[in-house]
């Protein structure tokens, strides 16, 4: 009888009756041949393969990382509440030791999704494996994270939430910004003035094949989270980089996904995009699966898969050689750089204007962060836009100083409540949400 | 009249049912050995000195499959499969006589690698050299597109006696379980074939000469000529008749828990709303998961005959058993040994009980009545875990849509119904232990046998409909259209709902009555680019387990002119 090497737990949740809009990528039958395949292959009857029913995350899991304007009612459908629950779910059943690993295989996805929530963009509502991550931080006591983000879009999303925050390592490998949606993640975004470095952006040139992935996993990736050291390794499986996706342009392959699951020893994935449904997503998933629980995939292979038609170039590779000489370089100088940052006048302030492109909402956004020596630092961020209103959201980080927290509570007490429709104070320390009444009229 | 018969590990039971309700009801020790003698010697006692023109029908129960799977005494099979990309299907190889040919399918039914036939006749040559004469063949995604397996098994005709085709036996997707399913009917079939066929003769010998029904699984029945197309759908029919025999008396509405508490196990289930509840996928025997469609019940083994131990933990009650309880000139106590201490069963020897509870009572430094109490707890706490186990396992089974999960209510039994030997003393213990109302199965004894003559004929169908592809195809009925791209969900479903009637109507339903619904039902709006180019459609229907019309349950008597 087949038996997985590592007891993998799974959810699968291919939510078949939630779409964004009838025709969009994000709709029923995404996971259709997912299932299909997975169903006709007998995974789930593999001894050691345990699938799970997601729980669904509360409020207060979402508040935990979010601001959303004007509250999580706004921003989300029962959906988003399963599928940050799979996530959840996974997270748990690996913190339980109930598996050694596992697979939240749900949709909508979430690494879009920023600190603040106005609406939806890139597909996602509010970030599925921050909300997962923080809530067993909170319930387990979990320090250290990194999550290697192998989707092929830039995870802003998880970016900006991770920005200022020194102990979760944050690794995006995608398709270069100047060349797709969202437009971000550059060598030189490295992370806010309390944590530079711990936010990694490995841009690859398109047509990226295996060669290419693999060489970064293994030569960047991995040498990195050797240093970091952390607990639990999040990956953020994005399955949009197969040479089938018809809204980008990689060209990876599902035995390629399932070597570079096998590298990177993932505790846990969690599925984000990925919209080759019948070319890709059935043998992706299979293969990541396979590769998580230990099993063979020398046999898995798309039908139409062609190594030779799909390899890259030699420029490619040269390109990716150079790009990882400085994602090291930037690594192991990042105390030298993070000084210089901090010299910088204005380093703790940040102004950006930021499009959610799934429900047309202009959202503009000045931060400040207290530059701290002894923790991630108070985080104050006004947020407006045309839809939703102006906000104040202070966040005070998980392992807070005396001084952040004060810096935080006048933050919170002394905004004019006739500025602002809301007035939000994320307490990570007493895992508090707290909501001020605003005298705005509405 | 309706001859029921189901045979136990234990005991062989059978009643006749009429217009006046349990018309007679016999019990006879199973010999595992002669099954053939065992069936034959509960009919002849059940029905010595009835009018033999009076019964109209027999529905038998039997372990004959599922003994020679446990006993590991099937016959050779010949296996030739196909998989395709994915799992190598070397590691699903079943027996000495497993070959793999070259030709896959992707999921939506298409060919990606053609069929080579070359290595199909290396494989028959080989199974022939071999002596091989019952076969099966399983191709990856044969549901969506039988065309592989069908070539494979034409090629195949010629040289076998019997070759049973994957996606003949279940429209279900899951590759590893359609090889071990035609491999277990392949198995099964040539003993099958005999022990039934020898079972007819004989009794029409008798000067019975009535139509024989088997159970199967999922609690209904099918015609003796219709098993012989699908003979592994008789193993672990048991349970399934148990529960059938609850049925008439099980409250309409709300979840009931069903134990059957018998000597070697207690075999466990689930009704909601008065209908039993089906396994996900079919039953799991041995080594062997299958796609053979069954009621979702659970067996642990804890009965009157299980061994009670004395551990550090306390006491313990099976799962094993070692022979009878010492009260009938067993080794070791049991259950039933302190029901006899309690006065709750006259048993056999007295003494022989009180002497095995007496010797636990010394250690345990407690009066032997204080004992046999803590035994019977015991066994009550072990069946009641297991159940509680059970539900929690039905209520965490996951479901893929957002209305399931969000509206999807848990099962919270409120009603326990208890059956089998030792059912009264067990219901009263349990009372205790369970929150809700506790009662005891009428005719508890052979409420089984019951089941099985009362069980209505049951079947299922899985249609796919692809208007991009412009076909519909319900594999298991070997039926394969070309559709319109205006074919509507509504469509699929008056279309499997057809299939659905005449494939019950051939197994031996009632065309009158067939309470048929429809299970599951989806349709996927297929978009390529930006535009849809046609619909996935998935239609699931069956009969619903139920009895047989003209039962009625309030009077216990049968009431059918042809019956």
């Amino acid at each position: 009888m087949l038996r997985a090497k590592n007891k993998t737990g799974l959810v699968f949740f291919p939510a078949f009756d939630w779409a964004i809009s009838p025709t969009h990528p994000e709709r029923e039958e995404r996971l259709l041949y997912t299932q299909d395949q997975v169903f006709e292959e007998g995974l789930l009857d593999i001894e050691g393969i345990v699938e799970y029913k997601p729980d669904l995350v509360t409020v207060k899991d979402v508040q935990r990382v979010h601001f959303c304007v004007p509250d999580p009612w706004a921003v989300m459908t029962e959906s988003h509440f399963i599928s940050a629950g799979g996530a959840k779910t996974i997270g748990m059943a690996v913190m339980d030791k109930k598996v050694d690993r596992g697979f939240a295989l749900v949709r909508p996805p979430g690494h879009h999704a920023n600190r603040v929530v106005h609406g939806a963009r890139g597909f996602c509502n509010v970030n599925i494996e921050a909300i997962m991550i923080e809530y067993l931080r909170r319930a387990y006591g979990v320090d250290r994270v990194a999550i290697v983000d192998t989707d092929c879009h830039h995870g802003d999303g998880t970016q900006d939430i991770y920005w200022h925050d020194p102990d979760t390592l944050f690794i995006s490998i995608h398709q270069d910004g100047r060349t797709l949606y969202p437009g971000s993640g550059f060598l030189n975004e490295m992370g806010g003035p309390n944590a530079v470095g711990t936010t990694i952006n490995i841009p690859l040139p398109p047509h990226t094949s295996d060669e290419g992935f693999l060489y970064t996993i293994k030569e960047m990736v991995l040498p990195i989270l050797a240093d970091f050291k952390p607990e639990l390794i999040i990956n953020s499986a994005g399955q949009d980089n197969h040479y089938s996706d018809p809204i980008t342009n990689m060209n990876f392959s599902a035995r390629g996904y399932a070597q570079l699951t096998d590298l990177l020893q993932a505790d846990i994935a969690v599925l984000e995009g990925g919209y080759s449904i019948e070319g890709a997503l059935p043998y992706v998933n299979t293969g990541i699966i396979l590769a998580m629980a230990g099993l063979d995939y020398s046999h898995l292979s798309e039908p139409d898969y062609d190594p030779e038609r799909y390899q890259q170039s030699p420029a490619t590779s040269r390109y990716i050689e150079q790009t990882g000489v400085k994602v090291l370089k930037n690594w192991r100088q990042r105390k030298v750089l993070a000084e210089a940052a901090r010299v910088q006048p204005d380093c703790g302030q940040r102004s950006r204007r930021i499009f959610y492109d799934t429900d047309s909402i202009y959202e503009t956004q000045n931060e400040t962060v207290r530059i701290c020596n002894d923790c991630a630092g108070a985080l104050r961020i006004e947020s407006s836009s045309e839809k939703r209103g102006t906000v104040l959201a202070v966040h005070l980080p998980r392992k807070a100083c005396p001084a952040c927290k004060a810096q935080a509570y006048q933050w919170y007490e002394s905004a004019p409540a006739d500025r602002f429709n809301h007035i939000f104070l994320q307490d990570r320390p007493e895992d508090n949400f707290l909501i001020r009444k605003s005298t705005v009229p509405h | 009249m309706i001859i029921g018969l189901d045979v136990g590990g234990t005991h062989t039971d059978a009643v006749l049912i009429s217009e006046n309700g349990l018309e007679k009801e016999v019990k006879v020790l199973t010999d595992e050995s002669r099954l053939f003698e065992t069936v034959l010697a509960a009919i002849e006692a059940l029905t010595d000195g009835v009018d033999l023109k009076k019964i109209r029908r027999a529905v038998l129960s039997t372990t004959l499959a599922a003994n020679l799977i446990v006993q590991n005494k099937l016959p050779p099979v010949g296996m030739i499969v196909a998989g395709g990309p994915g799992i190598d299907p070397a590691l699903y190889r079943i027996g000495p006589h497993y070959h793999m040919v070259k030709g896959a399918l992707d999921h939506r039914g298409r060919e990606i690698a053609p069929l080579d036939e070359g290595e199909v006749e290396t494989a028959i040559k080989a199974l022939k050299k071999a002596g091989i004469r019952y076969a099966g063949v399983a191709t990856k995604f044969s549901v969506h597109n039988p065309d592989h397996e069908k070539r494979i098994a034409e090629a195949m005709a010629p040289h076998f006696e019997r070759v049973f085709l994957g996606h003949q036996l279940s429209g279900s997707l899951n590759f590893p379980r359609r090889v071990a399913t035609a491999y277990l009917n392949a198995a099964v079939y040539p003993i099958h074939k005999q022990f039934f066929e020898a079972v007819k003769l004989s009794l029409a010998k008798k000067g019975l000469d009535v139509p024989l029904r088997i159970l199967k699984p999922d609690g209904g029945n099918m015609s003796f000529d219709s098993s012989f197309d699908d003979p592994a759908r008789t193993i672990l029919s048991g349970p399934s008749a148990s529960v059938m025999g609850t049925l008439a008396y099980a409250p309409k509405s709300g979840a009931t828990l069903v134990l059957d508490i018998g000597g070697t196990t207690t075999d466990m289930a689930v009704l909601i709303d008065g209908v039993p509840l089906l396994a996900p996928l079919g039953i799991e025997i041995g080594p062997y998961k299958t796609l053979i469609r069954a009621l979702q019940t659970q067996s642990i083994g804890v009965g009157g005959d299980s061994v009670v131990r004395l551990t550090d933990n306390g006491l313990t009650i099976g799962p094993d058993r070692q022979g009878r309880a010492m009260t009938y000139g067993g080794p070791v106590p049991t259950p039933t040994d302190a029901f006899c201490v309690l006065g709750l069963v006259n048993g056999g020897d007295h003494g022989l009980a009180a002497a095995g509870i007496d010797a636990l009572a010394r250690k345990m430094k407690r009066s032997p009545e204080e004992t046999a109490l803590a035994i019977f707890d015991q066994a009550c706490r072990q069946i009641m875990a297991a159940a509680t186990q059970m539900v929690a396992d039905i209520n965490s089974k996951p479901v893929y849509t957002v209305h399931e999960l969000w509206e999807g209510s848990e099962i919270k039994p409120r009603h326990l119904m208890v059956l089998g030997g030792p059912a009264p003393q067990f219901a009263d213990r349990l009372k205790g232990m369970f929150d809700g109302n506790v009662s005891v199965v009428p005719h508890w004894q052979v409420a089984n046998a019951t089941g099985c003559a009362l069980a209505r004929t049951t079947s299922e169908v899985l249609l796919f409909a692809d208007t991009a592809q412009q076909v519909a195809v319900a594999a298991g009925e070997q039926f394969h259209k070309e559709i319109t791209n205006n074919f509507t969900l509504e469509d699929a479903k008056e279309l499997a709902l057809q299939l659905l009637r005449d494939k019950a109507v051939k197994r031996g339903a009632n065309p009158e009555h067939l309470e048929m619904e429809v299970i599951e039902a989806y349709q996927f709006n297929m978009i390529r680019g930006f535009h849809t180019i046609g619909k996935n459609i998935r239609v699931r229907a069956q009969i619903k387990p139920g009895l047989i019309r003209g039962y009625d349950p309030i009077a216990g008597k049968l009431r059918r002119e042809d019956l």
